[in-house]
């Protein structure tokens, strides 16, 4: 094996939501989206697999960016007060997004307090020469894009004494370019003051003494009037005129929400319409006392007003609309609303504003992840199915009226379809399509349905409990609350060719679930398997079971429950599998592990792993999530931390701080060996179904595997009755080997290899002519990897071949492993198996099977991203996810052959390069002394 | 090295199977697990069985390692018989022909280390036949290591006392052509009173860690570290630079037939040449087997497998695989730990020319470790 087999490992893709968006732009010619985060990155979407992605070098938050129009270029500003030209260009005959510069704002001459030229908002000229910078001080500057040219419009300090009182205007607020009359914009400050200015000229030509505290502002399309919106909660509309210099009253001013005191309106949007009254948006601007809470948009036309309610902040939200000069009317085709956790587009042409499903930006973590499972070559038929489910669940899954269609997806159709399920907390298992660049939600499932929740009363409660006024409507499924911790999914288990899926939680369930293309009202078989088998001396401490509910369910299209098997104690699942061919599933907890024949609805096999001395897994391993009053507590505190933007820089810095504490005070590490009564040593962590030898090495047969983390492996032999005898014979299962590691480490996987060394066919597919039988004839081994070795025993001896350790030898240990297939680049004939393995230390080993040879190494994730190592699943091909947020996939690939990348075109025109060169940075201080003189210094650099 | 020791597993759980041997006879005869009676009871059963009634004997077992251990009360008795799976081999030994004085002046005359002190209060005193004991430590590769390291290995073997020392982060000066330099190092931080460490008496508080197994921790985390040792603890070898200089080895103050020693390692079959008297080399060479390969594979520990009828097999490895070969039981051997290799060819060649070679390097020697390699 070597490099044509594995490429250097590639990080190809994000999938999901940016974590901490903080900025939102929008280029109407290129029809491109772009989104800044806290951390620094910067995205650009446009049409559906068209993606690019950019990371400032200084991981600093984005606080704002804009599009020079239809030059694919972008200026981004981050909280650094630096601001950062970013170019889309073509390489490979694709599009990147590269940063070509960054400028570094200057303090005012002789001035070096930072604050008073932190900029507070940025105004690209629509003609892309010319970017006007508000500043916290009140100053405006500009920078000349084409040689970056820097002017300063210093402080005004002409405004009538009798408004000014003494006092300084604030930082400015807002700029806006005339929209007819590109040489004026307009300069609103904080304190209400708005001034709109000649740029050739160099004069003011109207104020405006605007009394309340400004936060925004938006001209209307003609010019003659512009919008202003309030901290009061209201706004006012202004009539520009050249006639009269200084406006003091506006034409009208409303509080759309009052006449209690209402919450800022931080953002308002007016666009006109062909069909006559102008569409007014906005976010915020609630009644403090009794919707203060919330993250409001509210969308009013005549006597339409919907007040948009969604679960997060609102970041940013543009419309997109017709910006043809030519054209009377703005006539806005639909509203993109960037929220802290979600992207929601509204249409605003259809009656009623529905929402656009988007097919990329998936909020992954609508319910926070608890497990993920990847289904490599997903069968048509299935594919169709789940993809038929999904449509009646959301009638409008196509993209087709996607309001974003800028760039080309130059991606080929995926062929082999490629599906990653997570399960989250709330009890859904959503099913993803992550065939392409763009994970796209397909199907939804959730399990809470056939059990007694708390979470039951309170939909009607909610439906009836919701009041006329504000006439509001929720939007967006990030929806963090779970309505019993215990519903939570813990493990997933597919049969992609029958159709079965098993899906695990947290109090013990195992649920059983088949496809069906048809709606049914049926009642689901419950069955409880005792896991500890009357060993006496245990009191479970956790939470209870699940009540089921009795009575029949009435499940939609998809998949069906038909059994469940709930275990006892109903400790949290650790391990499940299935094979649909025996009709079995297995599944195991911190106690043991049991065998269930789902076709009989009868249990085969309980076994009990516990050790006596282990009083902790009595006692809930899980017993953090026993009270719903605790984990709602903890939501509360993850919600209120996405809040907090500063708090992570100190965090940061106090793990800097705690970096040298540690030299100081060194932590000490004990050095002893694991020892049989180590706590939790009973919990099962793998099981596997084998039809392979063990008892003998003629008679091969199924078999079942179970591993556990104090480094024991039970094998048992199954006698499953042929298909035709299912219903009336019964499944037996006799203990075969047990095997006891002895480094006790825990056993995170078992795989059986044929005589050729290959793994095992999955179910059906040697039946289905689907795969190549396996070598029945070669003696079969046995891979049992533990958290520190990996060993390869013959089988039915269960002799030790070969082996590596290590731990021993590289310091890092076991976290994730997989048997990958790797075809070769240039032979897609030729392909080989090996052992993928994440470690502890966030590396990725690649070793061959089964001779275990070590072949390549990785880093992949940094070692203190313990979720993200936890998060990470591979795929059959060498591919692999992992979170690298709660709502962000990393995907990675490692195979030469398979990978999966934005592969996208942007064209655009350039009327100039910017080139590094020549930027020449001029200070143009100009500074007005109450009648409008000019002054101020000149400064070049080159 | 997969060659599997296996034992037919087909008895009856309740019986224990006893294969004895004296000189070069074997006595079979079987034992109610249950019920194993007292130690006095077992020995005038021996003696029985053998019909050497007179005879002062030395009775030893050959336990799930392999290894040689003596059977002498009740309770080492009862722990021979509940570990038998299901076989229990005995070894007996007239104890006249268990010449021991040998060892014992060996021991004693050399004794400077402060473990060796604690080990061997008495020097007169015989303090017991080293086959009772299995070793616990040793020092080894003392020939190829500078001077200012030591390499120790210390034996769990599934022993309930624990490793008991700590590691920590720290550093440490190294010398580079740069002049001298910083570094982070891994240092032992504490030891548990009673542990295994502790105990041997060759590794102290702030001694720094070089190397765990014969890989460098250099540029490895404490957890790293931590979990190296962790899964190389039933066989652990750590290099350490001992904080405290003034107790190492000397290595070339030997007498002239020593001071040439060839580059040897690591514990091997010369060793024990190199340690065994002619007496008793002429007395019990077959006993004699290697119990501690030098490479790796002999250390593994054994994957323990039990079939579904309940017999235990082990899983043996090289090490054992000797054993069964020879059908011979292993006797401990009398591990040299100081590693005074005089293997030159000579020595390899002839056995007892060999060790009186070895005597003499040894009494050539400032030695000091010695006491240690007895410590229980």
């Amino acid at each position: 094996m070597c490099d044509f087999l594995f490429s250097s490992f590639t990080q190809t893709v994000e999938h999901g939501f940016p974590n901490q968006p903080s900025a939102l732009a929008y280029d109407p010619k290129l029809q491109l989206m772009a989104i800044g985060t806290k951390s620094g990155a910067i995205k650009i979407y446009g049409a559906p697999g068209v993606e690019m992605t950019g990371l400032h070098k200084d991981t600093a938050a984005v606080t704002q960016i804009h599009f020079l129009y239809g030059q694919g270029r972008i200026l981004s500003l981050l909280d650094d007060n630096t601001i950062h030209l970013w170019e889309i260009v073509q390489r490979e005959n694709r599009s990147h997004l590269v940063e070509v510069h960054s400028f570094n704002l200057p303090g005012r001459p002789g001035i070096e307090s930072t604050s008073a030229t932190r900029v507070t908002v940025m105004l690209l000229k629509l003609s892309c020469d010319l970017l006007a910078l508000g500043t916290e001080g009140g100053g405006v500057h500009f920078l000349e894009l084409v040689l970056f040219f820097f002017k300063t419009l210093g402080h005004l300090q002409y405004i009538p004494e009798e408004y000014k009182c003494g006092k300084s205007l604030g930082p400015v607020e807002s700029l806006q370019q005339h929209p007819q009359d590109s040489d004026k914009i307009l300069i609103g400050y904080s304190r209400g003051l708005v001034v709109l200015w000649d740029l050739n000229s160099r004069h003011v030509d109207n104020l405006f003494l605007g009394k309340q505290q400004l936060e925004s502002l938006v001209w209307e399309r003609s010019g003659n009037s512009f919008v202003s919106s309030h901290s009061d909660g209201g706004y006012m509309v202004w009539a520009v005129s050249s006639s009269n210099p200084c406006t003091h009253d506006p034409i009208s001013s409303t509080i759309p929400y009052g006449p209690f005191p209402c919450k800022a309106v931080n953002k308002i949007l007016w666009r006109t319409t062909e069909s006559g009254s102008p569409l007014v948006l906005f976010s915020g601007g609630m009644p403090r006392a009794s919707y203060g809470d919330r993250h409001c948009l509210t969308i009013l036309q005549d006597s339409s007003h919907v007040t948009l309610d969604f679960t997060s902040r609102v970041i940013d939200f543009f419309t997109i609309h017709c910006t043809d000069k030519d054209k009377e009317f703005d006539d806005p085709s639909a509203l993109v609303v960037l929220l802290e956790e979600e992207l929601v587009v509204i249409d605003l042409q259809m009656a009623g504003w529905p929402t656009v499903p988007a097919p990329y930006l998936a909020p992954l973590h609508s319910s926070a992840i608890t497990c993920s499972c990847h289904i490599s070559n997903v069968p048509p038929k299935l594919w169709e199915r789940v993809i038929s489910a999904g449509q009646q669940q959301c009638p409008l899954q196509n993209y087709e009226n996607w309001p974003l269609c800028g760039g080309k997806n130059l991606a080929a159709d995926p062929k082999p379809k490629e599906l990653l399920l997570t399960g989250h907390e709330d009890g859904t298992v959503r099913f993803w399509d992550a065939s392409g660049v763009s994970l796209k939600p397909l199907y939804k499932l959730s399990t809470a349905n056939i059990f007694q929740t708390d979470g039951d009363h309170n939909d009607s409660l909610t439906q009836a409990g919701e009041e006329e006024w504000p006439p509001f409507r929720k939007v967006g499924c990030f929806d963090p609350y779970s309505d019993d911790p215990r519903l939570a999914i813990q493990k997933i288990s597919v049969c992609k060719y029958s159709g079965k899926l098993v899906v695990a939680g947290t109090a013990g369930q195992v649920i059983v679930l088949v496809l069906s293309d048809e709606k049914s009202d049926h009642m689901i078989d419950v069955a409880t398997v005792d896991l500890l088998q009357d060993r006496e001396g245990f009191t479970w401490k956790g939470h209870d079971r699940l009540p089921p509910k009795s009575g029949s369910v009435v499940f939609a299209p998809g998949f069906q429950p038909v059994v469940l098997v709930q275990c006892m104690p109903p400790a949290a699942v650790t391990a499940v599998t299935l094979h649909a061919e025996w009709n079995l599933i297995a599944f195991g907890t911190s106690h043991g592990f049991g065998l269930f024949d789902y076709h009989r609805r009868s249990p085969v096999l309980a076994r009990c792993t516990l050790h006596p001395n282990d009083s902790l897994a009595m006692e809930g391993p899980l017993s953090r999530v026993k009270s719903l009053k605790k984990s709602l507590r903890q939501s509360f505190r993850r919600i209120r931390k996405s809040r907090v933007s500063g708090k992570k820089r100190v965090q940061e810095a106090n793990a800097q701080l705690a970096e040298h504490d540690a030299e100081v005070t060194p932590v000490q590490r004990r050095i002893e060996p694991r020892s049989a009564d180590d706590s939790l040593s009973g919990v099962v962590r793998c099981l596997c179904f084998a039809d392979t030898f063990l008892r003998d090495g003629t008679h091969h047969g199924p078999t079942m595997w179970a591993g556990t983390n104090s480094g024991s492996v039970y094998a048992y032999a199954l006698d499953v009755p042929s298909q035709e005898k299912f219903s009336e014979q019964s499944v037996e299962a006799l203990l075969g080997k047990e095997i006891q590691l002895m480094h006790r480490a825990p056993v995170v996987s078992i795989a059986v290899l044929d005589g050729r060394g290959n793994p095992l066919p999955e179910p059906y597919e040697v039946s289905r002519d689907l795969a190549k039988a396996p070598d029945m004839q070669g003696s079969h081994s046995v891979l049992i990897v533990s958290e520190e070795q990996f060993k390869v025993f013959m089988l039915p001896k269960v002799s030790a071949k070969t082996k590596f350790k290590l731990t021993a030898h590289e310091g890092c240990r076991v976290r994730k492993v997989a048997l990958s297939n790797f075809t070769s680049v240039s032979s897609e004939e030729y392909s080989e198996n090996a052992l993928v393995c994440l470690t502890n230390l966030g590396d990725i080993h690649v070793f061959s099977v089964p001779a275990l040879r070590p072949q390549v190494r990785y880093d992949c994730i940094r070692k203190e991203d313990i979720s993200g190592i936890a998060s990470c699943v591979f795929t059959k091909t060498g591919q692999g996810f992992y979170l690298i947020s709660p709502s962000e996939y990393e995907r990675f690939s490692l195979s030469a052959r398979v990978i999966t990348e934005p592969l996208c075109r942007v064209d655009v025109e350039r009327p100039h390069d910017l080139s590094l060169q020549q930027i020449r940075y001029l200070i143009f201080n100009i500074l007005y002394q109450g009648d409008f003189t000019v002054g101020g210094a000149t400064q070049a650099i080159s | 090295m997969n060659k599997n020791h296996r034992v037919p597993s087909n008895r009856t759980l309740n019986a224990v199977e006893v294969k004895s041997k004296f000189g070069a006879e074997f006595r079979r005869f079987s034992l109610e697990r249950s019920k194993p009676g007292r130690f006095d009871e077992f020995y005038g059963l021996l003696q029985h069985v053998h019909r050497i009634p007179n005879v002062d004997l030395l009775v030893g077992y050959a336990d799930v390692h392999g290894d040689l251990l003596p059977i002498n009360n009740d309770d080492n008795y009862h722990k021979a018989i509940s570990m038998a799976a299901p076989l229990l081999r005995l070894f007996l030994q007239r104890k006249e022909e268990a010449d021991y004085s040998a060892f014992g002046t060996d021991t004693v005359t050399r004794k400077k280390t402060p473990a060796a002190l604690a080990a061997v209060k008495k020097p007169p005193i015989i303090i017991s036949l080293p086959k009772d004991f299995r070793p616990v430590s040793s020092i080894i590769d003392v020939d190829i290591l500078p001077e200012t390291h030591r390499r120790v290995r210390l034996y769990k073997h599934g022993q309930e006392k624990p490793l008991g020392f700590y590691i920590r982060d720290g550093s440490s000066v190294r010398v580079t052509p740069q002049g001298l330099e910083k570094v982070p190092g891994i240092f032992i931080s504490r030891m548990v009173p009673g542990g295994l460490a502790e105990s041997t008496g060759l590794l102290a508080v702030n001694d720094e860690v070089l190397e765990v197994n014969g890989i460098e921790v250099s540029g490895k985390s404490l957890d790293q570290v931590t979990d190296m040792m962790i899964a190389n603890s039933h066989n652990l070898i750590i290099t350490v630079k001992p904080a405290n200089q003034r107790n190492n080895v000397v290595r070339n103050s030997g007498g002239g037939a020593t001071s040439g020693s060839s580059g040897r390692s690591s514990d091997s079959s010369t060793s024990f040449y190199g340690y065994s008297t002619p007496g008793l080399m002429a007395m019990t060479p077959s006993h004699i087997i290697q119990n501690y390969e030098p490479d790796e594979e002999s250390e593994e520990e054994e994957d323990l497998v039990i079939e579904a009828d309940r017999g235990a097999k082990l899983i043996l490895q090289a090490g054992a695989r000797a054993t069964a070969s020879t059908s011979m039981p292993a006797l401990p051997r009398y591990e040299p730990h100081l590693d005074l290799r005089t293997s030159n060819g000579t020595m390899a060649s002839s056995a007892s020319a060999g060790s009186l070679n070895a005597h003499k390097g040894l009494e050539g020697r400032s030695l000091e470790e010695d006491g240690t390699v007895i410590t229980l």
